[in-house]
């Protein structure tokens, strides 16, 4: 009892100026809070979340395709099982090759938390309820599965298994789109969530090569590639993306020949990759400042070729040094995708904006804005979390200590 | 001197003759520039064919006469007059004012309340500092569109009005707006007042304005913090030893001493962030706020003239931020500790 009063004062009450904000913001605080939980408890109407859930999540996929979705989810969660098992599974000296971390069971004791909670608070059938309880399960099984016999699994299959990440997203957007012997579902169909996190996926997958691209050719020698390259950025970087969305709608048609232009999800998601890749080019162009004059030269007085060169000794060192700038690019392109709704593509705000145009819903703006940043909040904070868990695993510190 | 440069060139030459033409260091570069601005033009060329093409066919081939024909909307909220019976140049002019407006206040504001969390980021309130940091992931993890949004259909459009309406000394905000105090006709101080259950003053924003502002403050000040903060943090722990030891208080040290020598890595860091802040407050168009954006749209949609205005559109952004770029540059340049 007696430290945790010596820090309460030290923390809260050092000096009188002190004690006295601190009291006014716990008023503040303890107000804000007992008003937000008379508000989410009884004045809110949850329902207009409840009824809408489908209509969150898939936008107006049909209904009789659904089940396009719910396999590919159920492949993706193998996926992270597989993937996170599998990272698990190297021996490191630092955990002492613990199968199941502290971290990990917190992870795993949340995503169960989340399965059984979530589809019951939202009201979801019993039968919607168990399907997702069982990609829980599946997800946890293959995690247990790959860190308990992924080591040894024999080294050729090992290095294999990453190239199944592009073919699953390749597979999901078969899945998605139709095609192969599969209804095609029109992109003017899909929407909510689905949507969002297709057009976040697809701009942050190509924005990447194209950035790195980019910012190669700033830094080149050549007069011709560097103008280039500090044109395009400069370009892009002086626009609201807003304008540049709205070009894309207005003046693709008249840029390409009549009737090549693409769809209006595709040009949205095409705008989206070039002008993330013109921020990204940026923080690739930190990155790679960072890298000292003497690693390239070292590698090239080896005999190294140019692009062997950038490949092994340059490139891993500046990607390193960008990584937590570029996950700042992905949240804020993720964060940007709220801007289609106002080119009229059915995103998630989008999809807000017709529930609560809905006169059944009229008034109910608070609770599904609400829903919206929370949404928002976890997918961002997770980014976060995943890239600040990357660098210290890329940390030459850490690899040194796992020997 | 004695030393000429013919002695190194044949050698250059023999060197060059010896390897193939793919492989020499001097040959390379060209082909490698003459392949990328080849590709480069061929696409350019391609597109533009294809919208002069497709321009003549729909007979919208680039012209600005219709700059000067009457617009025909209104706009409901402009520092310089506009109506509907004025040309659209002065449309997109009124315009952008607002935008300008939106700035300048945005910037005002998000410069004061990020350099205010920024310092609190320091205080010795543990309370203080874990507000802070929790006020700034909450807003850089939500999207700016959905926060405006948020401002303007559920707080700015569920203020009450008439005589529900908040009232503070001289300010009042209603469902109706946001009115001011100032100095009505004939030069009288006036302040808000009841005008048959209607609010009147001498000054009045609109909501869409207060939310748009609102937004835009509470989203840029969370960035701005987070460069003050990191600017704070680059000063020596030295600094603040000294500055205490020699009696200073807290707000005096952080005022006298820190801060100055903070501003040269917090402007660069500015610099973004009201460029960005520019960028954002084209979002208005979510809020109803009539800014240059909204009046460009409108624009399109009436005359059809897709790539004049949107020309007019990138060229006028890339202008306003390249005017903040300057001003802030001409800042540094103050701020940077000049050695002797």
């Amino acid at each position: 009892m007696k430290p945790l009063l010596r820090r309460l004062r030290h923390d809260l009450f050092a000096t009188p100026v002190d004690g006295l904000i601190s009291v006014v913001l716990l008023a503040v605080i303890a107000a804000v809070a007992t008003s937000f939980l008379h508000w989410a408890t009884s004045q809110a109407r949850w329902a207009v979340i409840q009824a809408n859930s489908t209509l969150f999540a898939v936008g107006r996929y049909p209904i009789e395709q659904q089940w396009r979705l719910w396999l590919l989810t159920a492949l993706l969660a193998a996926a992270t099982g597989i993937s996170w098992g599998m990272l698990r599974s190297h021996p490191r000296s630092d955990r002492g090759g613990i199968l199941w971390p502290r971290n990990d069971r917190i992870a795993v004791g949340l995503l169960v938390a989340l399965s059984l909670l979530l589809p019951w608070l939202l009201g979801l059938s019993p039968a919607v309820q168990l399907r997702w309880v069982a990609i829980t399960a599946v997800l946890v099984l293959l995690r247990w599965l790959a860190g308990r016999f992924g080591p040894q699994l024999p080294a050729a299959l090992k290095r294999l298994l990453p190239l199944g990440l592009p073919l699953l997203y390749l597979m999901g957007m078969v899945l998605i789109a139709g095609g192969l012997g599969l209804v095609a579902v029109s992109p003017s169909e899909w929407g909510g969530l689905l949507l969002t996190l297709l057009e976040s996926s697809f701009a942050i997958l190509l924005c990447f090569p194209l950035g790195l691209l980019l910012a190669l050719g700033r830094r080149s020698d050549l007069p011709l590639l560097r103008w280039g390259s500090v044109l395009y950025i400069e370009f892009i970087r002086g626009a609201p993306l807003i304008t540049l969305l709205f070009l894309g709608q207005n003046m693709l048609g008249f840029l390409l020949p009549g009737g090549l232009a693409p769809e209006r999800v595709w040009r949205a998601a095409w705008v989206l990759t070039l002008f993330a890749a013109a921020y990204l080019a940026e923080a690739v162009r930190s990155g790679l400042a960072a890298v000292p004059r003497g690693q390239l030269e070292a590698a090239r007085s080896l005999g190294m070729s140019m692009p062997q060169a950038f490949s092994t000794v340059v490139l891993p060192q500046a990607l390193r040094v960008a990584l937590p700038s570029m996950v700042g690019q992905f949240i804020s392109l993720l964060q940007d995708t709220t801007l289609l709704s106002l080119i009229g593509l059915m995103e998630l705000l989008g999809t807000a904006r017709t529930v609560m145009a809905n006169p059944a819903f009229l008034g109910h703006n608070a609770e599904v804005y609400f829903t919206l940043a929370v949404l928002f909040w976890c997918c961002c904070a997770a980014l976060g979390l995943g890239s600040r868990a990357l660098e210290r695993r890329l940390d030459p510190a850490t690899i040194a200590r796992s020997g | 001197m004695g030393i000429t440069p013919s002695s190194a060139s044949p050698s250059g030459l023999g060197a060059g003759a010896a390897v193939p033409w793919w492989r020499n260091r001097r040959v390379i570069p060209w082909v490698v520039q003459g392949a990328v601005g080849l590709t480069v033009l061929v696409v350019v060329a391609f597109l533009l064919g294809n919208l002069i093409h497709n321009l003549t066919a729909a007979g919208l081939l680039l012209s600005w006469g219709w700059l000067t024909q009457p617009a025909g909307f209104d706009i409901a909220e402009t520092v310089l007059p506009f109506q509907a019976s004025d040309p659209y140049w002065r449309g997109l002019l009124a315009g952008l004012v607002n935008t300008v407006r939106v700035v300048i206040a945005g910037l005002l504001g998000s410069t004061l309340l990020g350099t205010l969390l920024g310092m609190a980021s320091f205080s010795g309130n543990a309370l203080l500092r874990t507000l802070t940091r929790l006020y700034v992931e909450v807003v850089r993890n939500i999207p700016l569109l959905l926060q405006l949004v948020f401002w303007y259909f559920v707080v700015f459009l569920s203020l009450p009005n008439g005589t529900a309406a908040i009232q503070l000394p001289g300010v009042v905000l209603a469902k109706s707006g946001l009115y001011i105090a100032g100095f009505g006709e004939g030069l009288r101080w006036m302040g808000p007042h009841l005008v048959n259950g209607v609010w009147q003053a001498p000054l009045r924003w609109s909501v869409e304005f207060g939310a748009l502002l609102t937004g835009l403050i509470a989203y840029s000040s969370a960035f701005i913090a987070e460069v003050v903060r990191g600017g704070i943090a680059a000063v020596p722990k030295g600094q603040w030893e000294a500055a205490s030891s020699l009696g200073l208080s807290w707000l005096q040290t952080l005022r006298q001493v820190v801060l100055p020598q903070s501003l040269r890595v917090i402007v660069p860091g500015l610099n973004t962030q009201f460029i960005s802040l520019a960028k954002n407050s084209s979002l208005a168009v979510a809020v109803g706020f009539t800014d240059l954006y909204s009046v460009a749209e409108t624009t399109l949609n009436q005359t059809g003239r897709a790539v004049e205005v949107v020309l007019l559109l990138l060229g006028t952004y890339l202008a306003l931020d390249l005017f903040i770029s300057l001003l802030m540059n001409g800042l540094n340049r103050l701020v940077q500790i000049r050695e002797r």
